[in-house]
């Protein structure tokens, strides 16, 4: 017997309610923490802390004198903050901080579950600052608490433990997973939003259309994937996946720069071999869309400039798909004009004499084989005790002379920017080129995984009748860079964290990212049109997706319908044998009346069938022993009866 | 705002039958099916709704898919949840309801037994103005102890009673109605002071103590103890002599309870006055009988008979 009276409206709630809606507001909180300025993430934590271990030991409200200056203090601190209180960022920090005040003053139901409601809320708020899969399961495993803590509210319940408390909330998540999927597959997406589209985020790092010594460092310690390509046929080479983002022509003596709104078109390539691919990129908040050297077309809603970067209309926010076609081998801007050389040779004056010197140096000695000039630029890089790192020492005024000369240790960006400006002294056209290089081939997948740590950048010098050519001077100093990748040439300057198996794991767990950007994150508007396709329905507009819905819901619902209007009939075996008695005797023609008794219908049989009498009456007697000796009929004495009723056999009737 | 309600409802019981179609009598046992379980959201689970509408626009207006999934999630959790309430009161059977003894104008308090073939949790009753909330184990019967009010003697039938529940989270209340086809018979009140019944003088008088014959006890030897009383096979096992001692249990005075001699009183007093004489004598455990216009109970003692007799007083016209 469990019976309990019914907490009034007004009475506070049990301490195991008020532990799982902590519970729940730490798990918010655990999920905003990244985003939260750190000392606001720690004051609520405390807060939070505070206020659970205040209820355990007195109970009751926080006094208002406390909670009041406790909002205020909120609110200033996060409009000193950000400046604001409107806006994604401030706007969740003031919700989670509203949640954890709200605790202060929980006591009823009510309160709890209004706590709830905006826990929620908060939860989902989460997402918008990343829908990466693992974010989406955490917040989703957030949920739990918070349905715990509503089932908590319930009175008189089977005592459980707090872990088990959360089940429960699972098996319910796990049961509403199918229509959760319907649902989120046949929402009718919105073609244009209803009101501002979220700002974009602040600059992530990322590759950028400047490039400044240092610029790098962040980027190449950054594991986040930047894009992922399959290609139609195999794969290019390793020594062939340069990614080309931006073409740098500006150089101060310090930064290189891109060359912007210049209208001409694309400059004219000749291309003996191409491969088609298809390349996701990861929201990078730019415009820039990279593809493998080099770029023939611009797909939809991108453009091909002249030096073929590809910009797109409007910034990458959420992961884009293009398909391409590159030329891997090629003649790129055979016949080099005016403008091109002139922007091709120019040098800040006044810098990196040395320089000069060494470039004037080797003009004399090879005269005017350009491609010699190259060679040798690349043989100094190689034999001229350069070191590859993550941390160079750092350069004075004279940057490239100090590089060159002096220190002799850095990174890509060093090599392309000093063999550069070593070109150009020497009065052949050449440029700076960003992008990726590399990328890991996941097996399983069958699609190149390129990281932001890629990033590379690399020098196209031009050379009569051959157009723009490659030279990576980093691939001089640290040919594994170019071959095996960005970690490889790193060395022993990574951390334990980057150690090959968990580098292994972690390209492996990739594919499963993949599935995800493809298949939630990038399910928009588009895909969901195209969705019926395979069904033979062309365009699926939003009433055929409303009717889609009411269709697929009533299943659902008729499924869910059964499942609770199931029940468990009990299986009476005695029943049953005594039916089967009486279909074999009313083919003889004693058919059971309505409300006749067995007792009375067998002796009905019995004198209508004499010469069965003792049989009947003997199975008449077993079946009233059987069905109201006991409470259950014991199952020996049951078989026989069934086998006696198997066994007999009605004669005819004499008339 | 809630009389106005309450008025509603009324008037719906009245103008829908359909809707209450089973605040009909019914025999027990009582099974709670499909067709008499109602379900709508309650308020927070509209609340609820309106918060996971917000969420949904939100999702979609940011183009954000993962936070469209959670809410899809948190949808269709909340309506999986509300299958959950339903089949929380589906197949939940009345199967006997028990009236424990009261007197008018003290609460009785009923037993309600619930047959369940599975774990129920958070199923309330309310009948009149008590509400009460049981869990079931799964198989077999939980007993609801439930207390109504009383007014006056006689039978009193239950009124219909409320099932329900909000289980698992709050968002669907659903709901039966249960008139059992029952009525517990409420005892008179006794009054509160009055005089004794008239005493059979005489009788009293005559009691007095002696030696029974009948073994009641053994006790330590005392001087002047009668030789053959002592119990030499038990002495043998113990330091000093015992000494047996006897007892005859104690007659006690016989009440004879009538109608007919309380003249002068209307029919309530005399129900009133003979409840209490009723009470009295089962507290000093005398021997009672009652006559009663048309029922006449014979001499006799103990709980039972007190039981009989003041359903004999409870049930008179």
């Amino acid at each position: 017997m469990t019976s309990a009276s019914i907490p009034s409206r007004h009475a506070p709630v049990s301490t195991r309610t008020f532990d799982l809606l902590s519970l729940t507001t730490g798990m918010v909180l655990g999920v905003h923490v990244q985003h939260l300025p750190w000392w606001l993430g720690a004051m609520l934590l405390v807060l939070l802390a505070a206020r659970w271990w205040q209820r355990r030991q007195h109970g009751g409200r926080v006094s208002r004198w406390i909670k009041f200056p406790l909002l205020l203090l909120l609110t200033l601190a996060i409009a000193g903050t950000y400046g604001s209180i409107f806006g994604r960022e401030p706007g969740t920090a003031l919700g989670v901080g509203l949640l954890v005040l709200k605790l202060l003053e929980t006591e009823t139901a009510r309160d709890v579950r209004v706590g709830v409601g905006f826990a929620c809320f908060a939860l989902m708020s989460a997402l918008l600052f990343g829908q990466a899969m693992t974010t989406t399961v955490i917040v989703a495993l957030g949920l739990l608490p918070a349905l715990a803590t509503l089932r908590a509210l319930e009175p008189a319940q089977a005592p459980t433990s707090l872990p088990c408390a959360l089940l429960p909330g699972l098996l319910l998540l796990a049961a509403a997973l199918p229509l959760t999927l319907l649902a989120f597959v046949l929402v009718p997406r919105l073609s244009s939003p209803l009101w501002g589209a979220p700002s974009p985020d602040q600059a992530r790092t990322g590759l950028s259309d400047s490039m400044s010594p240092g610029n790098f460092t962040e980027l190449l310690t950054d594991d986040s994937p930047a894009l992922r390509v399959s290609f139609d046929g195999a794969p290019p080479p390793p020594d062939l996946r340069y990614f080309r983002a931006y073409v740098m022509w500006n150089y101060d003596g310090r930064r290189w720069q891109r060359v912007r709104g210049n209208g001409y078109p694309p400059a004219p390539i000749e291309a003996v071999s191409s491969i088609s691919y298809r390349v996701t990129l990861e929201p990078s908040k730019q415009r820039m869309l990279p593809a493998l050297d080099v770029p023939l077309n611009a797909p939809a809603d991108a453009s091909l400039r002249t030096d073929h970067e590809l910009i797109a209309d409007k910034p990458v926010t959420t992961p884009f798909s293009y398909t391409l076609r590159s030329a891997l081998r090629y003649h790129l801007q055979p016949e080099l004009d005016a403008r091109s050389r002139q922007l091709g040779l120019r040098l800040p004056p006044g810098f990196n004499p040395r320089t000069h010197a060494l470039a004037d140096q080797w003009r004399q000695r090879y005269g005017t084989d350009d491609a010699a000039i190259v060679r040798a630029g690349l043989t100094l890089l190689h034999d001229g005790g350069f070191r590859y790192t993550l941390t160079p020492a750092p350069l004075g005024r004279d940057a490239v002379d100090d590089f060159l000369f002096n220190t002799r240790e850095g990174f890509c960006e060093h090599y392309a920017s000093s063999f550069t400006v070593l070109m150009r002294s020497a009065g052949i056209p050449a440029r700076v080129v960003t992008g990726y290089q590399g990328g890991y081939w996941n097996q399983l997948g069958n699609y190149l995984l390129v990281r932001n740590s890629d990033a590379h950048a690399w020098t196209e010098v031009w050379l009569a009748g051959r157009g723009w050519v490659r030279a990576d001077p980093t691939g001089a100093v640290r040919p594994e860079r170019v071959t095996l990748g960005a970690a490889a040439a790193i060395g022993d300057e990574r951390g334990w964290y980057h150690s090959d198996w968990l580098q292994g794991l972690r390209n492996h767990w990739d594919i499963v990212n993949r599935w995800w950007n493809r298949g939630v994150v990038g399910f928009d508007a588009l895909r969901q049109r195209g969705l019926l396709t395979p069904f033979g329905v062309r365009d699926t507009d939003t009433r055929l997706l409303g009717i889609l819905i009411a269709i697929s819901s009533g299943l659902f619902m008729g499924l869910g319908l059964a499942w609770a209007l199931w029940r468990r009939q009990r299986h009476d075996v005695l029943r049953e044998t005594l039916r089967v008695l009486e279909r074999k005797l009313a083919r003889r023609g004693i058919v059971r009346r309505r409300g006749e008794g067995p007792q009375r219908y067998l002796a009905r049989a019995a004198r209508a069938l004499p010469a069965q009498r003792a049989t009947l009456a003997q199975l008449s007697t077993n079946y009233l022993q059987l069905r109201y000796a006991q409470d259950e009929p014991p199952p020996e004495p049951l078989r026989a009866f069934r086998r006696a009723v198997r066994d007999f056999q009605a004669a005819r009737v004499v008339k | 705002m809630r009389a106005l309600l309450q008025r509603l409802a009324r008037w719906g019981e009245r103008r829908l039958p359909a809707l209450t179609r089973y605040r009909r009598m019914e025999s027990l046992p009582i099974e709670l099916h499909r067709r008499r379980i109602y379900i709508v959201p309650t308020g927070f689970g509209v609340g609820f709704a309106v918060l996971q509408l917000v969420m949904l626009v939100g999702a979609l207006n940011y183009a954000n898919n993962a936070a469209l999934l959670l809410t899809c999630l948190l949808g269709a959790a909340s309506v999986t949840s509300m299958l959950v309430t339903f089949r929380n009161l589906d197949g939940l059977r009345l199967g006997q309801l028990q009236a424990d003894h009261a007197v008018a104008g003290q609460p009785v308090e009923l037993i309600l037994s619930f047959d369940s073939a599975r774990a129920r949790n958070g199923v309330r009753v309310d009948l009149a103005d008590t509400r009460t909330a049981f869990a079931a184990s799964g198989n077999g019967t939980t007993q609801v102890k439930i207390s109504l009010p009383t007014v006056q003697r006689g039978w009193q039938p239950v009124p219909r009673l409320r099932v329900w529940t909000t289980w698992p989270l709050g968002l669907f209340r659903a709901w039966s109605w249960l008139h059992p086809e029952q009525s517990v018979l409420v005892w008179p009140r006794a009054e509160r002071v009055g005089p004794a019944p008239r005493a059979p003088a005489a009788q009293a008088q005559q009691t007095r103590r002696r030696l029974g014959d009948e073994l009641a006890a053994l006790r330590d030897y005392r001087a002047g103890d009668p030789q053959r009383h002592i119990a030499w096979k038990v002495s043998a096992h113990h330091e000093g002599l015992l000494v047996k001692d006897f007892a005859r249990p104690q007659s006690r005075p016989q009440w004879r309870l009538d109608w007919r001699e309380l003249r002068g009183l209307d029919s309530e007093a005399r129900i009133a006055r003979l409840a209490r004489w009723l009470g009295e004598a089962q507290a000093q455990r005398h021997g009672f009988s009652l006559w009663l216009p048309g029922n006449e109970l014979p001499l006799g003692s103990g709980p039972l008979h007190y039981v009989h007799c003041m359903n004999a007083l409870a049930e008179l016209p």
